[in-house]
């Protein structure tokens, strides 16, 4: 297991990258600590899967250095990493035995093959493929072929870091839960680094203890699931976390209050606003609806089960809400925003609150 | 959808059936006439039963050219496939090279049959061929023409330069179309150069090794035109493979009859070579 120190990575995949836009990582400096379960969190082409080949040496940088433990990796090979990396789509040995093809990354390092066969018979069993062990790989669903490929990154036990690049996509909703909730007690067991790329948000809140969202090439927020979720550090956190997303609306600022066309809102302090836009963001879950606050016109009531999402009209904007599954409606809408749950952003960016 | 049950469909097959009567199963058949017949010309046949198979199969000639040929197509598959496989592996995936490297390779094939032999026939000419001239002017004694070994050698490296281009462009199909993500994968888990081509290359290229294997057994069996154009059969039987044979037989003594025989084996075991590969391949998808 080892600590990562990823120092002022930026990458290119063109030659002569000159803007900040040429860039697909513009800059990650950041530090994995041993044992920490990690997920990276953000959108398609946010630059989410080349930091992770970076960090296992698929690709070298353009700028920037990496560390394993305080030691320069970033001119080694992948295979002098010793680094664990499972793919998006399934990627099996055909000609091999479900068995052969667990025990190849043990083979290939020359492990004695009791300790090899000690290891797989352990790692089938954790993926639930123990039966299949003497079968041809190739004849096997697509979801067995990625529990095997997850099970070549589980296999070796003496890796500086295991990386997950969207492992789940193609297995169906319930193994996912389970194949999951293996991770993370695998984590718990043996304290693995493990790095987790997924654009899905419960996957990574639920995996990790702490989430890297990353955007448009950049990291915006590190932090634990409840603090991305309270104290969203960028607009674009607000919005990618949490279904609906956060509701964003331009304010100005007067003092403790924030003014929102005719509305008034109380803040909870007074925000250290710079220049520049100023934005109130508040999740839905702190919107209140209610018999007094300001005025909406509702336009659609989502009911998703266990709550409802109301979608309301306030000084012509759409902002989002929700309530318990058995409140309703009132006749004469009105919302309040409860003040523990309100962000001011400047140029998207939190701005801290003072007394 | 109502299907609907009639026998309509068949006038959607009339014209190749119709086109595959008059190219080959007429010219079949009359083969099959004339090799239970015996003829003197002038349009007079005698019935000859099984004579003629009887007697071809008893020949020597005829099973010494068939050994010749089966040898013949041993060597070149087993220099030919080897050969295309290392070149696919080292042609570049990307790049301006890539479109060189294939305009290079389908040269040999773009070029007729007997413009093919040709070449070869003037390029090992010890008076004016450039590689026989040479080959004789630093002391090794080339001749085709005079040395059964040395027109053995001639033909059999021009059906390398000719053909390995069509392994090496089927290989080099397959190995394009791996995913990134496995060679990824064998980095990950250490895989050797030799790991990687064993069990990631090789399994990829296994459909198209097959049909390289098949079109080239199918091509060497059936050789005549090059072989023809540079050695004509010589020195002596040599290099007189069946089909050549069968020409010198059918037009060169005119023994209809004999040729006809021959002919219908020769395609029997064509027919059977191609059921065989067809059977092995077929099972090899339905293991997949």
């Amino acid at each position: 297991m080892a600590r990562i120190d990823v120092n002022h990575v930026r990458h290119s995949y063109l030659p002569n990258p000159q803007k900040d836009s040429d860039f697909a990582l513009r800059e990650v400096h950041h530090v994995f600590e041993d044992g920490g379960a990690y997920a990276l969190l953000g959108p398609s082409g946010c630059g989410k899967t080349t930091l992770l080949n970076i960090i296992s040496g698929l690709l070298h940088p353009s700028h920037g250095q990496l560390l394993f433990n305080g030691k320069d990796v970033t001119n080694l090979s992948t295979q002098e990493r010793n680094i664990a990396q499972v793919f998006q789509f399934p990627v099996i040995y055909d000609t091999m035995t479900v068995y052969d093809n667990l025990a190849f990354p043990l083979r290939n390092r020359g492990v004695p093959e009791a300790d090899v066969d000690r290891k797989v018979r352990e790692t089938l069993e954790m993926i639930d493929l123990a039966s299949w062990a003497k079968k041809k790989a190739r004849g096997l669903t697509a979801d067995q072929k990625q529990k095997i490929s997850l099970g070549r990154g589980l296999v070796r036990s003496d890796v500086n870091a295991i990386l997950f690049d969207e492992p789940l996509t193609v297995i169906d909703p319930h193994m996912k839960w389970v194949l999951r909730s293996q991770l993370k007690q695998l984590h718990r067991r043996f304290g693995y680094t493990m790095v987790y790329v997924t654009h899905d948000q419960t996957e990574a809140l639920t995996f990790a203890d702490q989430v890297v969202v990353m955007y448009d090439g950049g990291i915006v927020q590190i932090g634990t699931p409840a603090e991305l979720f309270e104290r969203p550090r960028h607009t674009f956190v607000g919005y990618f976390i949490g279904s609906p997303g956060m509701n964003v609306m331009p304010v100005a600022i007067d003092g403790k209050t924030a003014k929102l066309g005719s509305q008034r809102i109380e803040l909870p302090g007074v925000p250290k606003a710079g220049s520049g836009t100023v934005e109130l963001g508040i999740r839905p879950e702190y919107v209140r609806l209610g018999r007094d606050g300001m005025a909406v016109s509702i336009s659609k009531v989502e009911d998703l089960g266990r709550h409802k999402v109301v979608r309301a009209n306030l000084e012509g904007r759409e902002i989002a809400a929700v309530i318990g599954e058995d409140e309703t409606v009132p006749a004469d809408p009105k919302v309040r925003f409860d003040p523990a749950g309100i962000n001011i952003y400047a140029d998207s960016w939190r701005v801290e609150m003072g007394a | 959808m109502e299907k609907t049950w009639n026998n309509k469909a068949w006038f959607l097959v009339l014209p190749v059936l119709v086109l595959v009567a008059f190219t080959a199963v007429i010219p079949l058949m009359t083969v099959v006439n004339y090799s239970v017949q015996d003829t003197f010309g002038n349009n007079v046949f005698t019935w000859a039963g099984t004579e003629w198979f009887e007697e071809l199969l008893s020949s020597s000639r005829f099973w010494e050219a068939m050994v010749r040929n089966l040898i013949f197509s041993f060597i070149i598959l087993a220099i030919e496939v080897p050969l295309g496989i290392f070149i696919a592996l080292n042609m570049p995936k990307k790049g301006w090279g890539v479109p060189v490297c294939l305009v290079l390779m389908s040269l040999p094939l773009l070029i007729p049959w007997n413009v093919v032999g040709t070449i070869w026939q003037v390029f090992g000419r010890n008076d004016i061929g450039l590689l026989g001239y040479y080959l004789n002017a630093i002391g090794i004694d080339y001749n085709y023409v005079q040395d059964p070994f040395d027109a053995w050698v001639t033909i059999i490296v021009m059906d390398v330069w000719h053909w390995t281009s069509l392994v090496v462009l089927l290989c080099y199909a397959g190995l394009v179309s791996i995913p990134d993500a496995f060679y990824q994968a064998a980095k990950i888990d250490g895989a050797s150069r030799w790991a990687v081509f064993r069990y990631i290359q090789l399994p990829k290229m296994q459909r198209v090794l097959l049909i390289a294997v098949l079109l080239r057994f199918m091509d060497s069996f059936m050789i005549y035109t090059e072989p023809f154009v540079v050695t004509g059969g010589g020195p002596g039987n040599s290099t007189t493979f069946l089909s050549i044979d069968l020409v010198k037989t059918a037009l060169g003594q005119f023994d209809l009859g004999p040729a006809a025989a021959m002919s219908l084996v020769y395609f029997l075991i064509i027919l059977l070579l191609s059921w065989v590969f067809y059977t092995v391949m077929t099972n090899y998808d339905a293991e997949r």
